[in-house]
């Protein structure tokens, strides 16, 4: 499949700056972050001002303005996840990994993000890797987790 | 499929549909909803799949994908029709056997059947599960009916015939007539009734105007609106004509929260569907009406849920609410006169319709007619979504339908209403679930949240928790909601930690009393109510962190040591490997003991630990 290029975003919005947010939405499907570059560029075709574009991009949460890790790890701290204990998950990444919610980690594999609901609240604590769904998870269950990537992602770097 | 371009084109093309599926001997409903998919359900469709084809059963066996039933805990979910057989936690290896067993030759495969966990019993049907029976489901029963991505499905079933209805028979002030007398009222959180809005909005002066489909479900604990949308975007839809009808809008929009990737992909596909049969666009069933919708995605912020941010948002702008001395209904999106309603009451049109007022005003009790959609979560044995009459007492969801405390520890505390809402304590169990009970109880049904606390939880904390949330997605546009939670959850933060002084607790009432009368917004409004209700009913909690320095459900870190008691440890080494902070010492069949300097009482070892060894103090 050929990369979507922020032109072909692009296309069907020039010019209405109301789609500014599905625009962005599109950009950071594709490129995981939306870059100065890339709201410079959807400013222009857009016809919105440059500063409207950061203000709408910092604004909302489904935006991130830094590139992230590889694996992006999103744990659930909705109300019911919380009660059942979301806040151990957390930690767990935060000590594995070293790093804070938000923050890549230094071989760039894996970004911690959390969430307010992920809408799978009778199955918590919910985690997400890269979209697919874990439920039920612990700490334990979660060291697994970020284990198997790991070791994958080794692999990948030696025969890479 | 060609257009249809009249009610009777509609009427066959159901008539087809029905008959073509007489073919088929049986049918395995399979759940597909975002629950049961996190349960491996994709790996078990696909199985069905390929044994159907081996075993050459795919022109006699229906397989339907459909949305969720409710039942999450238990996916994968697979009922077998005719004979309403339910199985259970499904995996793909078990599909061989389902096939060759029980649709072949109509044994039952004992060891997928649900084991009730209160009285222990082996269950057979869907029908005798209590967590069902004891359920009033007129929405969420139609998600088993149907392949949400199958618009034929939903003909099938008597879909798109409301809307028939009206566009042939009924006088667009009859519509808003019928939905006032109805009784229904928002399902979102306002519970504003859908009627009066209409009415008010049809009167609006303009030939402009709008309807919105408000699905940016943010409440943390809630999942009806992802549940209706993935499992019958049709209904959403029909329910949408109608209104559009009615107040005279040609152009509707839905908005919908982006994290639920299967819900935007499923009312795609429906709005898609709907068009090229003509339901959506130019002169529908042949009537003057014309209407089309567009799906916008929500960008993730709380705030959305709240009218006029999300029709700033809509509008490409910064979710912030404006004042709303002028209506929406006269001045909306783009400045329009504008109709904003919430999934599931949109879901509840095209029945009202069809069956009329009375039909609907039947279920509930005064001020709070028809059923609920409730997201039954937290510590008890089964959760899941759940649907009941309004007016149904707490106690009936929580122990007959939620079959009570989960992990033996009692239950306290039920939390409603989410952020806007608050916790109600196990004495107020007999209260009914509707409007204006829980309102004056100091809680709400807001969008539906049921979240069942025991012993566990410590109330300051969730006090915490809510204004950490809610500091977090204050858009900050207004003073009371941006610095009132600031400081309420400095103070509650205090008393978490020990340092609180028993004078902050009237400060906390004044301060929640004033953001409550002063914010903005409906969510500023109603921000301060998770404090205010936790210190009604769970004062002395507070007290005891301030006094006594103490939290006695052992979550407050500040106030709590971990220590291994000696006697239950077995010294198996588990913990130890657990910690990510290096905070246990001692080898494998050695002493543990915790280096209380690196500890961080993140809890993890307690979680791990097999033997209860790790003490909290």
């Amino acid at each position: 499949m050929p990369q979507t290029t922020l032109v072909s975003i692009l296309e069907g919005h020039r010019s209405q700056p109301h789609q500014l947010i599905e625009v962005l939405q599109d950009v950071q499907d594709q490129y995981g972050y939306i870059s100065e570059d890339s709201m410079r560029a959807i400013s222009s075709e857009l016809g919105a001002p440059l500063m409207e574009v950061y203000k709408v991009a910092s604004f909302y949460k489904a935006f991130s303005l830094k590139p992230r890790g590889k694996n992006v790890i999103t744990i659930c701290t909705g109300t019911a996840c919380h009660v059942r204990g979301a806040n151990l998950v957390l930690n767990q990444a935060v000590g594995q990994l070293g790093i804070e919610p938000g923050e890549v980690s230094d071989d760039g594999l894996f970004t911690i993000e959390h969430v307010n609901c992920l809408g799978a609240c009778a199955l918590g604590p919910v985690v997400t890797e890269n979209g697919s769904f874990h439920h039920h998870m612990n700490p334990g269950k979660l060291r697994k987790v970020i284990k198997t990537i790991n070791s994958s992602g080794t692999e990948e770097i030696s025969h890479g | 499929m060609a257009k249809i371009h009249a009610i009777s084109d509609l009427e066959e093309l159901r008539e087809k549909i029905v008959d073509d599926r007489k073919q088929f001997e049986k049918t395995i409903i399979l759940c597909g909803g975002t629950g049961c998919k996190a349960s491996r359900a994709q790996a078990v469709i696909d199985a069905i799949e390929n044994e159907l084809a081996e075993q050459g059963m795919e022109k006699r066996v229906l397989m339907r994908t459909t949305g969720c039933h409710g039942f999450c805990e238990q996916g994968s979910l697979m009922v077998i029709e005719p004979g309403n057989i339910f199985y259970c936690h499904v995996l793909p290896e078990d599909i061989h056997e389902i096939i060759t067993k029980t649709i072949r030759e109509g044994e039952v495969v004992e060891r997928l059947l649900y084991t009730d966990p209160v009285s222990g019993k082996v269950i057979q049907t869907e029908a005798e599960i209590p967590f069902y029976k004891a359920q009033d489901r007129y929405l969420l029963a139609q998600n088993r009916q149907i392949d949400p991505c199958s618009i034929e499905d939903y003909i099938a079933i008597g879909g798109y015939s409301s809307i028939g209805k009206t566009l042939s028979d009924i006088s667009q002030k009859s519509v808003i007539r019928e939905i006032e007398n109805s009784g229904l009222r928002g399902r979102g959180g306002g519970g504003f009734p859908t009627g009066r809005k209409w009415a008010e909005c049809r009167e609006a002066p303009g030939d402009e105007k709008y309807v919105i489909c408000n699905a940016d479900e943010g409440d943390p604990g809630a999942y009806m609106d992802r549940c209706l949308l993935e499992g019958n975007p049709h209904l959403v839809l029909e329910g949408m004509m109608i209104g559009a009808w009615a107040i005279g809008a040609q152009q509707g929009y839905v908005y919908v929260r982006n994290e639920y990737p299967l819900a935007v992909k499923h009312i795609r596909v429906a709005v898609q569907q709907a068009r090229e049969l003509g339901l959506l666009g130019n002169n529908i069933l042949g009537s003057s009406f014309s209407f089309d919708v567009s799906i916008a995605r929500g960008g993730g912020a709380f705030v959305c849920g709240e009218s006029t941010a999300l029709m700033a948002s809509l509008e490409g702008k910064v979710g912030e609410p404006r004042p709303k001395d002028v209506h929406t209904v006269l001045e909306g999106l783009w400045n329009k006169p504008t109709t904003l309603n919430n999934v599931e009451t949109w879901a509840n049109v095209p029945s009202i319709i069809q069956n009329g007022a009375s039909w609907f005003g039947f279920k509930g009790v005064k001020g709070s007619k028809g059923t609920k959609i409730l997201a039954l979560t937290g510590h008890v044995k089964n959760t899941g979504l759940v649907e009941v009459e309004m007016g149904t007492p707490i106690k009936t969801v929580v122990f007959d339908i939620g079959g009570g405390a989960a992990n033996g520890k009692p239950i306290k505390a039920v939390q409603t209403g989410g952020p806007s809402g608050g916790c109600l304590p196990a004495d107020k169990f007999y209260l009914p679930v509707d409007f204006d009970s829980l309102a004056e109880a100091g809680s709400m049904v807001g969008s539906g949240g049921m979240v069942v606390m025991d012993e566990s939880t410590c109330m300051v904390d969730v006090a915490k928790y809510f204004l950490k949330f809610l500091q977090d997605e204050s858009c900050g546009k207004c003073v009371p909601c941006r610095l009132g939670i600031d400081r309420m959850l400095e103070i509650v933060t205090k008393i978490s930690e020990g340092r609180g002084v028993s004078e902050e607790i009237s400060l906390l009432e004044e301060l929640g009393a004033t953001v409550t009368q002063t914010a903005l917004c409906g969510l500023g409004k109603t921000a301060a109510n998770p404090v205010l209700s936790t210190l009604t009913y769970f004062r002395d909690e507070y007290e005891k962190h301030i006094n006594e320095k103490k939290c006695p459900a052992g979550v407050c870190h500040e106030l709590i040591t971990y220590m291994i008691d000696s006697e239950k440890c077995t010294y198996c080494g588990l913990c130890k490997k657990a910690c990510p902070h290096d905070a246990i010492t001692g080898e494998k069949k050695d002493i543990h003991a915790i280096v209380l300097d690196q500890c961080r009482k993140c809890g993890i070892c307690r979680s791990e630990c097999k033997f209860d060894a790790i003490q909290v103090n």
